[in-house]
């Protein structure tokens, strides 16, 4: 039974939030932290408290901390080494198991958060530009309130106007999400079953078997989560020329292209079902627009390139322990639209993006590291993922078509990482130890 | 000192003399004109090595393309790598000809022997069942053999497969669930007792246990299993085509 009232509600509910805002946050004094919290915490809700009232709320609250963060709260030595190496080392530290190098590399993060100074963020979402205003100010009071809090750096958020959720390539998202089992959520078709709460929420049984040994103390990580921030910069010109450069002067060939590196029109219908033609009505659809496979619809790759987008992060019937290495992702888009035909601007847009799980070296890294950027993915030998891989010019992208395939040599890079930080959701209660401890 | 120690300190010295001389005579070009400058025969293979100092840089392309063209032989130095790259347990290993692999060589329980051998068939009997049950291992080749030094029994699990194993850690300590292998492991000196709950642990024994090979040799260098298979059916679709043209 999921303890609905003791996980925050960040993990469970997604709630109809347009606007939001990140606080990435300091603390100099371990007592400052704590005040913090203690204000803070009682505009966190759970996940039992969130869904009784989502229909009326207009903003919400999550926070959540780094590991030096916890340690900047005042959680004792012995309780810090009890969480998992990859947590202590942070995101930063773990560049090369990520493929965060050249442009990518930490070094030209921003925002601070590469350094041991990131404690904590709150994220701060509402439902539009007024009430997402409004929990600034009443962030920004707390904070004269209390000394000692550093604001890092800020990031406001914004949807596409859209009659569904999209990114600033254009691609509609959010199509397929793992359900927790517990929560009472059907997969739709071809979704797969439910996923053990334990593979995204500390202290239950997961796909493996009873739950896995805790850190310490109990109270701090139960119902807690680890979530992996991304902060990916969207180069929408640099996407659109090569989808000009490689799809002719066709809308029609412009929009294959796109929908060959997503493995998706940007309809959100999948090729394995609509491999020549773009249907949007199939889009629409939750009882189709998710029920596919790869092993036995598309072997091949003639619909979704092997090395596709959606293909590499849910090999879906093609990967053994599938259900071990699922995540959930939380966020949402950052800065202006670029609109349509007009040139780059050089404008800061993108995704700021959590994928939230239970064991970050397991279900995060190994995404990234083996299906995003391992050249080798089902054996293609010189491709990463084409849209968020660690491109340099390199790599290719393989298109399986008949009679002769097509090989894009050289892809450029559509994204950037700009910032990025693991951190630790903690419970409810949790936060309330937290908030308590003393030194 | 106990047992454990004096198991580590044989095998230490066991693989260190091969580790030691391998490192001198191949990785670094100067000992290498060294050791085998006094022997005529091999002048020309040293000559041939010593006006190309960039045999690792031409391999490591030609692992990247997966050149199998002509046959490759890659010497590695002591530590399994040339850059350290990290993993998410730890370095990752290069591409060699013989693809990727590890060598794990562990001290057996007393009187562990037969258990360890019993496994043999138990394998034997899991592939003959389900003949794609290690396949996610991505294997060429497994090689297990029991040896003794100086009274001690020695396993040592050799295995040729097509992935850096950091990659694959975890599917393959859940296949090794699956098939019953996890108890062999069971059989060896220090080995996590805790580690089906305890993947890193698992990780750590095989990383603290794993030798790196310092020649790797491929006569068809760079190929993946599943590549082969490919090719030999190909040729057998042609054959069978051919057959049939009669």
């Amino acid at each position: 039974m999921l303890e609905f009232d003791d996980i925050q509600h960040f993990l469970l509910t997604r709630v109809p939030a347009l606007t939001g805002r990140y606080e990435f946050l300091s603390f100099q004094q371990p007592a400052q932290g704590r005040a913090w919290l203690k204000a803070i915490r009682e505009k966190v809700p759970s996940a039992k408290a969130a869904a009784a009232t989502v229909d009326l709320e207009k903003r919400w609250v999550s926070v959540a901390f780094t590991w030096n963060g916890l340690r900047a709260l005042g959680v004792d030595e012995a309780s810090l080494a009890t969480f998992p190496d990859e947590f202590r080392q942070g995101m930063a530290a773990r560049w090369q198991v990520l493929g965060d190098t050249g442009t990518n590399h930490p070094d030209n993060w921003v925002g601070g958060l590469a350094g041991p100074q990131l404690h904590a963020i709150a994220i701060l979402f509402a439902r539009d530009t007024a009430e997402r205003n409004r929990s600034v100010r009443e962030h920004n009071a707390l904070l004269a309130r209390i000394p000692g809090i550093k604001v890092l750096s800020s990031l406001d958020l914004e949807a596409i106007p859209s009659r569904h959720v999209r990114e600033h390539f254009g691609y509609r998202d959010r199509l397929t999400t793992p359900e927790v089992e517990g929560t009472g959520i059907k997969p739709t078709p071809g979704s797969g079953p439910p996923i053990k709460a334990g593979e995204f929420i500390l202290g239950y049984p997961d796909e493996d078997g009873p739950a896995p040994k805790l850190p310490q103390p109990e109270v701090l990580s139960r119902n807690g989560s680890y979530m992996a921030y991304r902060r990916l910069h969207q180069h929408v010109g640099a996407f659109r020329d090569f989808l000009r450069e490689q799809g002719g002067p066709s809308a029609e060939g412009q929009e294959l292209i796109a929908a060959k590196l997503m493995g998706r029109w940007r309809s959100g219908a999948p090729l394995v079902l609509a491999p020549d033609k773009d249907d949007p009505s199939l889009a629409d659809d939750p009882q189709r627009n998710n029920n596919f496979n790869y092993g036995k619809m598309d072997p091949q790759g003639y619909a979704v390139p092997l090395g596709a987008h959606i293909r590499r992060m849910n090999p879906r019937d093609t990967a053994v322990n599938i259900n071990r290495r699922k995540v959930l992702r939380r966020g949402a888009t950052y800065g202006p639209p670029l609109p349509d035909g007009a040139p780059e601007d050089g404008a800061d847009r993108g995704v700021a993006a959590f994928v939230v799980c239970a064991s970050l070296v397991r279900q995060f890294e190994f995404v990234q590291n083996v299906w995003v950027n391992d050249p080798t993915f089902h054996e293609l030998g010189n491709e990463r993922d084409p849209i968020i891989g660690a491109q340099d010019g390199t790599y290719d992208m393989t298109i399986p078509k008949r009679p002769v395939r097509r090989k894009i040599k050289g892809l450029p890079a559509f994204t950037t990482v700009k910032g990025g930080a693991y951190f630790f959701l903690p419970g409810i209660k949790a936060l309330q130890y937290l908030a308590a401890l003393d030194g | 000192m106990s047992q454990d120690q004096i198991g580590k300190t044989t095998r230490r010295a066991f693989l260190g003399t091969a580790t030691v001389a391998t490192a001198a005579s191949l990785a670094v070009p100067a000992a290498s004109e060294a050791q085998v400058g006094s022997s005529d025969d091999l002048v020309g293979a040293t000559k041939l090595a010593q006006a190309d100092a960039n045999v690792p840089a031409q391999l490591m392309s030609r692992a990247k393309s997966g050149d199998w063209t002509k046959p490759a032989a890659m010497a590695i130095p002591k530590e399994g790598y040339f850059k350290l790259e990290q993993g998410r347990y730890g370095p990752t290993f290069p591409k060699t000809p013989a693809n990727y692999g590890f060598t794990i060589i562990a001290k057996i329980k007393p009187g562990r022997e037969q258990a360890i051998r019993a496994y043999g068939k138990k394998i034997e009997n899991a592939v003959a069942g389900t003949p794609s049950v290690l396949a996610p291992l991505k294997l060429h080749y497994l090689r297990w053999v029991l040896f003794n030094i100086g009274g001690d029994t020695y396993f040592m699990y050799q295995g040729i497969f097509d992935t850096d194993f950091d990659k694959y850690t975890e599917d393959a300590i859940t296949l090794f669930k699956q098939t019953g292998v996890d108890t062999v492991f069971e059989n060896l000196e220090g080995f996590p007792m805790d580690w089906k709950t305890n993947a890193p642990a698992f990780g750590k024994f095989v990383r603290e246990h794993q030798c790196p090979s310092f020649l790797e040799y491929g006569e068809y260098p760079f190929v993946t299993a599943d590549e082969i298979k490919k090719a030999l059916k190909v040729k057998a679709a042609v054959s069978a085509m051919l057959d049939q043209m009669q």
